[in-house]
Parts: C-alpha cells; structure tokens; sequence
C-alpha cells in the first residue's frame, strides 16, 4: 500500500523494492541484492553505447520536465573536455518525497547510477547537490560513497576498471530554487543560486563552464535496473504508449487515507490508484481536487483525475502534468483557495528575486488571494489575478513564476465558484441572475 | 529521529554540521592553520576547481562550530577562501539555513507548506509557540532554549507534519507529540 505500509500488489516495486529493508543499506548488503553489477558491466562498455541503451529504454527525465535521459546523455561527446555530472537531490518541490526514501533506503542504488551516468557521459567527477534538510538522507549518502570509495569501487581505478569516478555530496542550504538545474550549478559553485540564462546549455557550459549534465535521483537510480535488465525490459513496462516507460515512484500526501510512496508502471489507471491502492479521501469526505505532479502542476477535479492514466501524455490529455509525481490530495473539508494562497507564498518566499514579473507577481497574487481569504475581496479581484498570472508566463529566466501562475489559473478555471463566491460583488451579481 | 521502518543510522558518521548554539563570545577563528577543521576543510577544497566552490561548505562549518555565521565568520570564509567579505554576505543572505543571528538551543522548522497545512500543520505551530515560550515565529524563548521558525515544504509531506529540531528531523508530529518531544530538548 505505498511505503511506509507494505507495498500493495499491484505496485511494482523496482526502484522501491528494497524500501524498510535496512540490510540493502550497507555495501554488502547492497553487494548481496546485485548491486554493483551493473556498474562493472557500464564501466566495460563503451559510453556511447550506454548512451543507446538509455535511449532505447524510453527512461526520462523524472525531475519534472521528463526529457529523455539517453538524448541529454548524447549531447555529451568524447571532446576531450572536462564533464561534470550532476545529481539533482534538492528534492523540494510541495508533495514531492521519493528521491528522499531513495537515499535514505538504498544510497548504493545512487551512487551505482551515478557512477554509472559519469561514465556514460564522459565525466569523471559527479557531484551530487542534496538539499541542506535532508540531514538523514545526507549520512547515509555520506556513509556510502566512503564504503564505496574503500571498496575501490569509486575512485582513480574504479572496479580496476582503469577509469576514475569520483562522487561528491554536496550539501545545500535551503532554497528550492536550487532544484532548478542552472542554479544548482550556481550554488555547487558557491554562489547566489540565481537561474542562469539559457542558452548556452549545460551541456555546452554547465558548471564550472565546463559541459555538464544534470539528472534527477530517481532517473540516475533507475540506470542499474535498465543495465542489468536490457532496455526492453524497461520499455515493456509501460501500460499506455510507448513514450512513457518503466515504474515511477509517486509520492502521496495530503486529504488521503494511506498517504506514502508508490511504484507502478506507467501508464497506471489514476482513479484506482487513487481509490484502490491509496484509499481515496478520508472517511465521510470527498475530493475536491487532485494536484497530481507536484505542486506546480494544475490542479485536476475529481473526475479528470477518475479518468487520466498515470503517465507524461495521459495526465496532459486529463488536463495536468506528470511532474515530479508529487500527488497531493484535497479533499471538501479544505477552504481550496487559502490553500492555493498557501502555494502563491511558497513562490513568493522561493522566488530569487532577479525577475521584475516572478519577484512582483508572486508576491502581490499572494497578497491577492491572502486579502480575498480574509473576506475583503474586490470585483476585480479574478481579473487582476488572471492578468498578472499572465504576464508571470513564460516571460522569466525560468519557471519558477509559471509555476507560481498555474494553481492560480488552474484554480480559477476548473473551481471558479470557490473564487467568486469570496468576491461580494460578483456574489451579489449571481444573487442578482438568479434572481431575474 | 527518522522515518517510518526506523533508522540504525550510528552516531559516528557525522554530519559536518550540528546544533545551532548561541554565544555572544568574542569570535575566535575556526580554520587555523594545523586545526582539525582547517584539515577539514582542506579535503573539501581537494573536491573542486574553484575555492569559492567550498564556500557553502565551510559556511556550514561555521555554523557548526560557533553555532551562527557572524560577520566576523564571514571575514573569515571570505579570508581562507581568497573572496570578499561583501561577497560571502551576498551568498549567506540568498540561503535560509545559514542563521544570520544567534538563535536558540534548540531551532525548531516547522513545515506549513499547503501539503502539510491541508494537514494541520498551523494548529503545530500554535502549540510549539505556546509551550516554547517563545513570543513570535523567529524569537528566542527566554530562557534561550528555543526558536520556533516556519519552513517551506521539508520533503516529507506523506509525513505530515514534519519538522526539524536542530539537525534532527522528526516525522509525523501530532499535538499530542509536542510536549514529551520538547522535553526530550536540552
Ligand atoms: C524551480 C524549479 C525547481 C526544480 N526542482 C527540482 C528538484 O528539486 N529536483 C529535480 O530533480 N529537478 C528539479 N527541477 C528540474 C531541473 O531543473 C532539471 O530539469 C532536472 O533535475 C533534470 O533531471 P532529469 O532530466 O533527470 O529529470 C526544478 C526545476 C525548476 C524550474
Ligand atoms: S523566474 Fe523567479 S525564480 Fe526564476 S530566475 Fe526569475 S526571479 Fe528567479
Ligand atoms: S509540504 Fe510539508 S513537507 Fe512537504
């Protein structure tokens, strides 16, 4: 039923299996189950032709923007450069926390597939970023990238393979924008963790300006499973399109009655998920509406959620994203709007300030619908709310403030009533058509 | 304090930063040359190109040791690190772990971040207040034990409602919780 419950049988449990199971911890622990393996076949094999494996796997990116990770890997060639690759660990995105259970339950799956990753794109150091409060999740990293080291598994001659791998933890300090792939690089280089613009791209100049790639925790820890098990294996794993392949861990939280982590294979009926393997809302309530990928995702009524399939293009035809995978669930007890306020003063408190639009928009959409919830809103209250959401889109370095604009309108368009009916003006016009 | 399945997680392999503890002693260096931390910090700037990309880091070992990261500890990054001191400031104030202020024994982040607050997380808050002493979110309780702050999403929102005492992150608190958790802070 999603760890921390026992995991329910229609899950499947790749990246997850050996959550709870503290033996997977330790090197021999992780040597028993398997691991390691894989790294030893990667380190033997040419890069490029790691590079094809990911390809035909379909694995992508599972930090939110889902770009496939075997394209991202071939854009690093064999220049003679140095490269850099870099684990995004900041997990800090609202209703997001996999990466934390795999770093807390199975470090070696990490640092196997981030060696493994350093590997296939021609890096030799990788540093992974992990945000400041994980502090658990920080030892036992810690704990096994030392036992790895003497091991002689990472290091000058890794597996006596001749090659050098090295991995760093790094730890951040507290800022969510740092999750964002350029600030990461910004703040591992002991900066501001200010977005950088784009171009030029990190795979040309990343950190340090070296070409770099970035990959989320649960991506780079998928990379064993598809070197031991063949990209067709992978592939098959999908219950929808070929596009979306493999298991995803998605994380459940909020208004449901067995919040936890679940693993099922893509493509995976949301409605039963949501009813069956998760327990549907608390006893005597309903839904009111489902965010399904984190909180920058739109928000999904009951019934679109009822009828998505859980993967990249099931949840964008059901009117959401797939994002991070962060399912958070609110049910009719919830006063909706005060809780999307709530996400508007996350933005506004993450926002790093160098964009005009994200730096003002976040901060006044909040005191918006901070001033309706108080029950002093305006008639032109939705007007204004739309009209800066709009200028919030697509117009910043990155997007973050398109993040901050998307419960808003999402909000606004799928659950108006709850809006108007904290507007006294538009509540007396309705009285008013209702009445005529 | 961990997670659901418990930890085994032995005390030995410390992390390089611990509680918080406010001092008003005069500041005495950290990285003096031929010190256990100097040393430290050595091995971290092996681990990059750049010095200035040891500056999170040695931050963190700042406030490790003089339990904040004065001004007078930025002179001193900015120092060891070949940066100005304007520059490390400029770094400091970006991040919100770095405390920029003595706080209390005990430095208590409560998350209330939508996920949570569906889940009550503000009633926590209320109680943690109440019984810490301390007048308003970010002071000092009088007797300089606590400082209650609120966080933004901890990465544990299944775990409602989290939050982290110091350098120890505890799952799942419930208003009953709060008071045999609060005694078991020094
Ligand atoms: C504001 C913001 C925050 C982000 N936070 C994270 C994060 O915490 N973890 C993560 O893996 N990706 C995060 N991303 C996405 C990264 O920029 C990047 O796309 C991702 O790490 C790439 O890895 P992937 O291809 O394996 O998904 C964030 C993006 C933005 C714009
Ligand atoms: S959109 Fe916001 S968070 Fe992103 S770079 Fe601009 S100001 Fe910073
Ligand atoms: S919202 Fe509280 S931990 Fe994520």
């Amino acid at each position: 039923m999603g760890f921390p419950d026992p995991t329910h049988e229609r899950e499947t449990p790749v990246l997850s299996r050996y959550f709870g199971d503290a033996g997977a911890r330790t090197l021999d622990g992780w040597r028993s189950r398997g691991g390691y393996e894989a790294l030893r076949t990667a380190l033997a094999t040419d890069p490029v032709e790691i590079q094809n494996i990911v390809k035909q796997s379909g694995l992508r990116g599972r930090g939110g923007a889902g770009f496939p990770t075997g394209i991202k890997w071939s854009f690093m060639k064999d220049d003679g450069k140095q490269h850099y690759l870099c684990c995004n660990a900041d997990e800090s995105e609202p209703g997001t926390f996999k990466d934390r259970e795999i770093m807390r339950w199975t470090p070696h799956a990490l640092v196997e597939g981030v060696a493994i990753g350093a590997h296939a794109i021609f890096a030799d150091i990788a540093y992974i970023y992990v945000r400041g409060e994980f502090t658990e999740p920080i030892r036992w990293l810690t704990r096994a990238v030392e036992d790895a080291y003497a091991a002689g598994i990472l290091g000058a001659n890794a597996m006596g393979s001749g090659r050098r791998v090295d991995v760093h933890i790094h730890r951040g300090a507290g800022a969510y924008i740092c999750g964002e792939e350029t600030a990461l690089m910004n703040s591992l280089e002991g900066r501001r963790g200010n977005p950088r613009i784009k171009p030029p791209f990190p795979a040309v100049a990343g950190l340090f300006g070296k070409p770099t790639t970035i990959n989320n925790v649960e991506t780079l820890a998928a990379v064993p499973h598809i070197i031991n098990n063949g990209a067709s294996w992978y592939k098959a794993m999908s219950l929808s399109n070929e596009r979306s392949t493999g298991t995803k861990l998605f994380s459940v939280c909020g208004n449901i009655r067995r919040p936890g982590n679940y693993e099922v294979t893509m493509g995976f009926p949301f409605g039963e998920f949501l009813h069956e393997l998760c327990g549907g809302p608390p006893e005597g309530r309903e839904f009111k509406a489902i965010i399904p990928g984190g909180s920058s995702v739109p928000l999904m009524t009951p019934e679109e959620a009822d009828g998505a399939l859980m993967d990249y293009e099931g949840f964008v035809a059901a009117g959401s994203m797939l994002g991070s995978g962060g399912v958070i669930c609110i049910d009719n007890s919830q006063n909706l709007v005060r809780q999307i306020a709530r996400l508007t003063r996350f933005y506004a408190h993450e926002s790093c300030a160098q964009c005009t639009q994200c730096r003002e928009g976040t901060a006044w959409t909040t005191r918006i619908l901070e001033r309706m919830v108080a029950g002093e809103g305006r008639a032109d209250d939705i007007e204004v709310l739309l009209r800066l959401a709009d200028n919030m889109t697509g117009k910043t370095i990155c997007v973050l403030s398109d993040s901050c604009a998307t419960p808003v309108v999402s909000g606004i368009k799928k659950f108006p009533a709850d809006f108007e009916a904290l507007i006294p003006s538009t509540r007396s016009q309705v009285t008013v058509a209702m009445a005529v | 304090m961990t997670g659901p399945g418990g930890s085994d997680m032995p005390a030995s392999a410390d992390l390089t930063t611990s509680g918080p503890q406010a001092h008003d002693a005069p500041y005495e260096p950290v990285f003096v040359p031929g010190s256990e931390r100097r040393a430290e910090l050595d091995v971290l700037l092996a681990r990059y190109p750049t010095k200035m990309a040891a500056l999170l880091p040695a931050l963190w070992i700042i406030q490790h040791e003089r339990g904040w990261v004065s001004d007078a500890g930025m002179a001193e990054v900015a120092e060891v690190l070949e940066l100005t001191p304007a520059y490390v400031k400029g770094v400091v104030t970006f991040y919100t772990m770095y405390h920029q202020h003595p706080v209390g024994r005990n430095f208590i982040q409560v998350c209330t971040t939508t996920p949570c607050n569906i889940c009550g997380a503000e009633d926590i808050v209320r109680a943690l207040l109440e019984q810490t002493g301390c007048a308003e979110l970010g002071a000092t309780s009088p007797d300089g034990r606590f400082t209650v702050v609120e966080s933004e999403c901890l990465g544990a929102c299944g775990f409602a409602t989290p939050l982290m005492i110091n350098e120890r992150f505890v799952e799942s608190v419930t208003l009953e919780k709060i008071p045999a958790l609060l005694a078991e802070c020094d």
